[in-house]
């Protein structure tokens, strides 16, 4: 058997690329705090980019928890949702032109989000990835690590349960 | 104690983000406040139902909840996040303002202990409740 001829790096960039930032534009939030995405092949790094108005404690000053918790949970779903629609990008079965029209799969729900605040925020970028503990059809858990200066100071970190998308027509 | 409860109006009330979200302090004293947030279109995490992000009902939790601690009659000034968790209920209506009421219920020399519930026009059914320990500061 021959393997197939590999799809020219343009075609794959291009593809996974307007797959991300559809799924991305789509959200009001994410770009409210203005969060963007690195992408490395299906790993996601999230970027907080700093602006004065995420400000929680103006006399240190530092960045408020709830943005802090917000990045953390925008990073968890968005990360989440990339890895279950990851294979149907990559096959065709999704198409990044719709996806851009609206055309998108339903998101993962949060349950629960719970936060450790270990550093306070400093007023400048700060980065965070996810790493997916358990994704099952049902339920999924996320762990979600995030740090300004030095990766392995991190200034916060979350674990958070999320309700996967129920396919309709399951059952008729 | 009025000194205590005015400062931490005037701390909640000059917080940029929160501005940023349109949160109103509604009521405040004695270890607990009560926040609302509008309705607002930018604020959307799920774009097929319009319903508000998780991450803005956190925002307005963690503001509130330290709000709550910095009012306590035992609180000698400013606090911060150590841990805050959040349980999910439902998504809000979307076009409804949320509103969040949080009780500092317990408070020593250094941990303040929270306990929060958000909901929207329908008070019957929470679309979210918080827990979380705060650190106590002696300034702000």
């Amino acid at each position: 058997m021959k393997r197939p001829r590999p799809e020219p790096i343009q075609v794959v960039k291009q593809r996974r690329d307007a797959a991300l930032n559809a799924l991305l534009d789509s959200v009001p939030y994410i770009r409210f705090l203005n969060v963007s995405f690195d992408r490395r092949g299906d790993e996601l790094t999230a970027q907080l980019n700093f602006n004065d108005k995420h400000i929680g404690n103006p006399f240190l000053p530092a960045i408020h928890g709830g943005v802090t918790a917000a990045f953390l949970e925008i990073t968890a779903t968005v990360s989440l949702n990339w890895s279950q629609i990851w294979g149907s990008i990559e096959s065709g079965a999704l198409d990044p032109e719709d996806m851009a029209k609206g055309i998108l799969p339903r998101q993962p729900k949060t349950i629960d989000f719970s936060v450790d605040y270990l550093r306070s925020g400093l007023p400048r970028d700060a980065y965070a990835r996810a790493t997916i503990s358990r994704a099952g059809r049902r339920y999924a858990s996320v762990h979600v690590e995030a740090w300004q200066d030095h990766k392995d100071k991190l200034f916060a970190q979350a674990t958070g349960h999320f309700l996967m998308p129920q396919e309709k027509a399951a059952k008729s | 104690m009025a000194d205590k409860t005015d400062l931490a109006r005037q701390f909640i009330q000059a917080i940029p983000h929160a501005k940023e979200l349109g949160m109103v302090l509604e009521e405040i004293g004695d270890g607990t406040a009560c926040i609302s947030m509008p309705y607002d279109e930018k604020l959307i995490g799920d774009p097929q139902s319009g319903v508000i992000a998780g991450g803005a009902v956190s925002a307005l939790m963690d503001t509130c909840c330290g709000a709550a601690v910095m009012c306590h009659p035992d609180a000698p000034g400013g606090t911060a996040t150590i841990d805050l968790r959040i349980d999910y209920m439902r998504g809000a209506t979307p076009g409804q303002s949320i509103t969040t009421r949080a009780t500092c219920h317990h408070i020593t020399r250094s941990v303040a202990f929270v306990r929060a519930v958000a909901s929207d026009d329908d008070t019957d059914r929470p679309v979210a409740t918080a827990a979380g320990a705060f650190t106590v500061e002696s300034g702000f």
